[in-house]
């Protein structure tokens, strides 16, 4: 595990999926500053691509990048070939921005110790995302829950059935405009 | 795999299994396709208890939220609410008193303990030996008795509270368990007497179920599956939470990659958890068991919390999305075994059917917290 060369390529990958008249200088500057006002000001407008060094204490995670959905295997090949192995895979659903974000969860077991966060936003009417169970088979289990229970459409994954819920069932109930 | 899962032949049959089966103990089914009395496929299908606990987060106070934590997995429960109290101290940034985390670990390790002592006598029971379950559930029994006279109840334990504990311990909980770590540094090695050196079990248990560290990786398995498989991996060690770090113990580590590797792990584990407590009780600190000036209604700011803690069964972590509300926005439960039975499918092709449920087993399964 290299964290420098994680942290490097990833930037990379993030960066080519900036739109060209991104400002980038300036919020790079705030991160480095506090990085809890950092959060707040990005929280209030969508974030940019990019990758961030959190405070671990105050998170519980060390990087955090967003990528577009597109870019979720690229990003998936980068941290498997640095031995890093797949925690979780979840979503929110982000119903006043009309997206739903899918958030990865990866660790290093090796040894010392290291969370990467990455996230991709897709959009609510067409949520569709490529599978990183090629990469991950883990990755199939908790993909076809968060399909069983968001909804989120996992392009290319081998088994997008109903897993916790019933066969039968019409509907994603972590969605926010969900009623039983 | 066998001679026969490759033949030609390829005269296969499907076999059901569960949900309500002994050998899967809780509600968990198996789709299986045979050849013979060898394994083909098979296929877990979860869900038989799902009851929607990440949406119970979404829609109460983080405080109403601690009940469902023992809910999940009633054998490794404090565990369970170890990583809620965690994760929402971190969010709002709460100190919790020295004392307080002394006896969050005292109780934890009892609680690994007592998981540890059903897994043993499930796990031998299963392979056809009654009597060391009677054996594992006298000891477990002593346990629960002393958790029970600190947290108020046997299993679902809701000990914990934001900041602290909600009792403190009387010395006739400290002259209990010192008592029982006595107790249980006799059984353990007649555990082993009675059963490790078993030529049976042995023979069901060596070389059976073999996982490389690859696999483990690529399905993100943790905890004692983890550590059978010669990776030194353990969240008190490697991403130290409480007061663990003040502690000297060891993380037992097997290389031999089987089931009875894993068997190992968790044997020597609970004599590690065992010296934990020794030390925690002596080193045990004066002074309150809860931080003062915790607010009743906690909004936490912006933004997602990560936590994970070692649980019985491997890494429990929590996920928390909070909008600034009094409610999390989204609270995601990433539950061990979960992981840990995904590879099932793929380690358990060319398996004879009565080794893949050692196996299984092995993996110390609890379903509640699969399902969720």
């Amino acid at each position: 595990m290299d964290r420098a060369k994680i942290k490097q390529e990833l930037e990379a990958l993030a960066a080519e999926g900036l739109p060209e008249e991104a400002p980038q200088e300036v919020e790079a500057a705030e991160e480095g500053e506090g990085e809890a006002k950092a959060k707040k000001k990005e929280e209030e407008k969508p974030r940019q691509n990019g990758l961030i060094e959190t405070d671990y204490n105050a998170r519980g995670f060390h990087m955090d990048v967003q990528v577009n959905p597109d870019q979720v295997f690229r990003a998936a090949e980068i941290i498997y070939n640095e031995g890093l192995t797949l925690e979780a895979v979840t979503g929110v659903d982000w119903i006043a921005d009309k997206q739903f974000e899918v958030i990865y969860d990866y660790s290093y077991t090796g040894g010392e110790l290291l969370r990467v966060v990455v996230r991709a936003r897709v959009d609510r009417d067409t949520p569709d995302i490529p599978t990183i169970s090629e990469v991950f088979s883990g990755a199939n289990w908790h993909e076809r829950e968060t399909w069983d229970l968001l909804g989120i459409n996992f392009v290319g994954h081998p088994q997008l059935e109903r897993f916790l819920l019933p066969d039968d069932a019409d509907f994603h109930p972590l969605r926010k405009d969900f009623t039983p | 795999m066998s001679i026969l899962a490759q033949s030609e032949l390829k005269e296969t049959f499907e076999l059901n299994i569960g949900p309500q089966h002994p050998a899967t103990h809780v509600v968990l089914r198996f789709k299986v396709v045979m050849d013979g009395e060898y394994i083909v496929k098979a296929e877990p299908v979860l869900g038989y208890i799902h009851r929607m606990h990440e949406k119970m987060g979404e829609n109460r106070t983080w405080a109403q939220f601690w009940p469902n934590l023992s809910r999940m997995d009633y054998l490794s429960a404090v565990a369970y609410t170890h990583g809620y109290a965690g994760l929402v101290e971190r969010a709002n940034g709460i100190e919790v008193p020295e004392r307080a985390e002394y006896l969050r670990v005292i109780v934890a390790e009892l609680n690994r303990i007592q998981s540890h002592l059903l897994w043993f006598g499930v796990l031998v029971m299963d392979i056809g030996g009654f009597t060391p379950l009677l054996y594992a559930f006298d000891d477990r029994e002593q346990i629960l008795d002393l958790l029970e006279s600190v947290t108020g109840s046997r299993l679902t334990y809701c000990y914990f509270r934001f900041g602290g504990v909600y009792n403190d311990i009387s010395d006739n909980f400290i002259t209990g368990t010192r008592a029982f770590i006595k107790r249980l540094r006799k059984a353990i090695p007649m555990y082993h007497d009675l059963v490790s050196g078993n030529a049976i079990f042995m023979e069901r248990m060596k070389d059976i179920g073999a996982l490389s560290p690859e696999i483990l990786r690529r399905y993100g398995a943790t905890g004692p599956v983890l550590r059978g498989s010669g990776i030194q991996f353990d969240i008190r060690k490697n991403e130290p939470y409480s007061v663990y770090p003040e502690f000297d113990f060891n993380i037992p580590v097997y290389d031999e990659c089987d089931s009875f590797a894993r068997y190992m792990v968790r044997m020597d584990e609970m004599l590690e958890s065992l010296r934990i407590i020794e030390q925690a009780l002596d080193k045990l600190p004066e002074g309150p068991v809860m931080a003062e000036k915790v607010p009743k209604i906690l909004k936490p700011p912006k933004g997602d919390y990560y936590f994970a803690v070692e649980a019985a069964r491997g890494t429990y972590s929590m996920r928390a999305v909070s909008d600034g509300t009094n409610q999390a926005y989204r609270m995601k439960i990433r539950s061990p075994t979960y992981s840990n039975l995904s590879l099932f499918e793929e380690a358990s092709s060319g398996m004879l059917l009565a080794d893949a449920l050692a196996f299984m087993s092995s993996l110390d399964l609890v379903i509640p917290e699969m399902d969720r």
